[in-house]
């Protein structure tokens, strides 16, 4: 067994400085999240309590998107590799129902993600970079009279649902990180059991301790 | 400000709830703007700042007569000059007084997302509550018009409030007070646009074959109305527009998608946890071989 995990018994899976991002992106999307919910319909305009009152919330809003993005693009970068397309990804997702049911092991090879993380993370990616550019174009007072109003009633739109689209994204996230048990230690502690490793991402696990198996 | 009693208030931004109805038959009002009588002088403009306590900067000749050069959070109407050739050849000087429109079904309240920031009263005033107001600009977003402006001072909207606290004391709007040739003139919806009507046939008598009423039903008709010489050709009135409605993209983002996305949200959540309780964790097999520990 390669010397790869922090000890023997468990692998790593994401460094300390991966993890910080990781939950630095995560806050950043909460506030910005329940921020912008309560701007998206009145039954959520509660949540500018949370900061301050409405004006207040109008205000942080897109400050508070704009650093989580800065973040996000860093976590991108570094975890972009890993998220490109591979062979293993259709098999997975032709199993997709087996594996949603709970009903059998999928027998895709698949490498550090699956199909399904990969595709949340392309959806995440091109879900927040719409948001951070019709984001910018509404920014009020600073970048809101550059533009025409038919371009801002096209980029309140957009923004809209792109936050929707990133919300559903981020409930199969969080969902998908609780279901499958032993996985959310992996961002919060770096480490795997190399049983979950084996089990739910074999082709890295093999990668990570040479193992032939 | 004054606002009115809240049982005047049948509209109200971002409340999903209906307002109180027990009020009936108050009567529509509306102003019209009888753009034929209209001799330019902006007493009105000098009346609306004077009564609502509002004074522009000293801005640029920009080679025209309209002055300020654009309403703003500080100049709620303004007199805007368009200069057009007849037929004949001969000039005409068709002169438009600009400002909130006071839509029957306005598209900033729609837009708004701040309860209670923009109310329609009973009698049709749109007015906007500034202290509800979070300078978001969305009502910006949902005018047809182009009449909301964002204060660079406050980060609050502004717009003609149609007077709404001298009307409701009785009196009429400053603008409409000042009017040296009564070219403005306000009553109920009702009496407007029988007034508008008999000034509309005078017009047709003096030869202005296409003269009407602008009061746009694409926005449920408005609250403040014209006469036109030229009602077939409204944007020649320096960008009125000819059929005035809420964007298709404010009514698609403000209207069912909002709630559907709300409650697909909610659902998905719930189906999540559903998911887990009926179909369990998802975990590693004990006798899992490949990953056995070492």
């Amino acid at each position: 067994m390669s010397p790869t995990s922090s000890s023997r018994r468990e692998l790593l899976r994401y460094k300390p400085f991966d993890r910080m991002l990781h939950w630095l992106v995560a806050v950043g999307f909460i506030l910005a999240g329940l921020s912008g919910l309560a701007f998206f319909h009145p039954s959520f305009f509660f949540l500018t309590n949370l900061f301050g009152g409405g004006g207040w919330t109008r205000i942080l809003h897109p400050f508070v998107g704009v650093v989580m993005f800065a973040f996000f693009l860093v976590l991108v970068l570094r975890f972009l590799r890993d998220n490109l397309p591979a062979a293993a990804d259709a098999q997975w997702f032709s199993q997709l129902g087996a594996i949603v049911g709970n009903r059998e092991r999928p027998s895709a090879d698949v490498g550090k993600y699956n199909g399904g993380q990969k595709l949340v993370f392309w959806v995440m990616v091109l879900s927040l970079l719409a948001l951070v550019v019709t984001g910018v174009v509404l920014w009020r007072p600073y970048f809101a009279p550059q533009f025409t109003v038919d371009i801002l009633r096209l980029a309140v739109v957009v923004h809209a649902v792109s936050a929707f689209v990133a919300l559903l994204a981020a409930v199969v996230h969080v969902y998908a990180a609780i279901w499958v048990k032993g996985t959310v230690r992996a961002m919060t502690r770096g480490t795997v059991s190399h049983k979950w490793a084996a089990h739910h991402h074999p082709a890295w696990y093999r990668k990570v301790t040479g193992s032939r198996t | 400000m004054a606002t009115l009693q809240s049982l005047d208030v049948v509209e109200r931004s971002a409340t999903t709830v209906p307002t109180p109805q027990a009020r009936d038959g108050v009567p529509k009002l509306a102003k019209l703007i009888d753009v034929a009588k209209c001799i330019g002088c902006k007493a009105c403009q000098v009346a609306c700042s004077q009564w609502n306590d509002l004074s522009e900067e000293v801005g640029q000749n920009v080679g025209v007569y309209d002055n300020p050069a654009d309403l703003s959070a500080n100049t709620w109407t303004l007199m805007r000059f368009a200069e057009q050739q007849r037929a004949d050849g001969g000039l005409e000087w068709l002169i438009r007084k600009d400002g909130c429109m006071h839509c029957e079904d306005p598209g900033c309240l729609k837009a708004c997302p701040a309860p209670g920031a923009i109310v329609k009263y009973a009698n049709g005033i749109v007015d906007f509550i500034s202290e509800n107001c979070i300078g978001c600009g969305y009502c910006i977003k949902g005018c047809p018009f182009d009449v909301p402006r964002l204060s660079e001072r406050d980060n609050k909207a502004y717009k003609c409030s149609l007077c709404s606290d001298r009307v409701a004391v009785g009196l009429e709007p400053a603008c409409v007070k000042t009017c040296p040739t009564s070219a403005i003139k306000f009553g109920t919806k009702d009496d407007m646009l029988e007034y508008g009507e008999k000034r509309v046939t005078q017009l047709k008598e003096r030869g202005f074959q296409n003269a009407g009423v602008y009061d746009p039903q694409g926005v449920g008709g408005t609250h403040v109305m014209y006469v036109l010489q030229h009602a077939d050709k409204p944007e020649n009135y320096v960008g009125l527009p000819a059929e005035p409605q809420i964007a298709s993209m404010v009514g698609f983002w403000k209207g069912l998608s909002k709630p559907w996305a709300a409650a697909l949200l909610g659902l998905s959540v719930l189906g999540a946890f559903l998911h887990y309780v009926t179909h369990g964790p998802n975990e590693v097999d004990e006798d899992h071989k490949n990953g056995e520990e070492v």
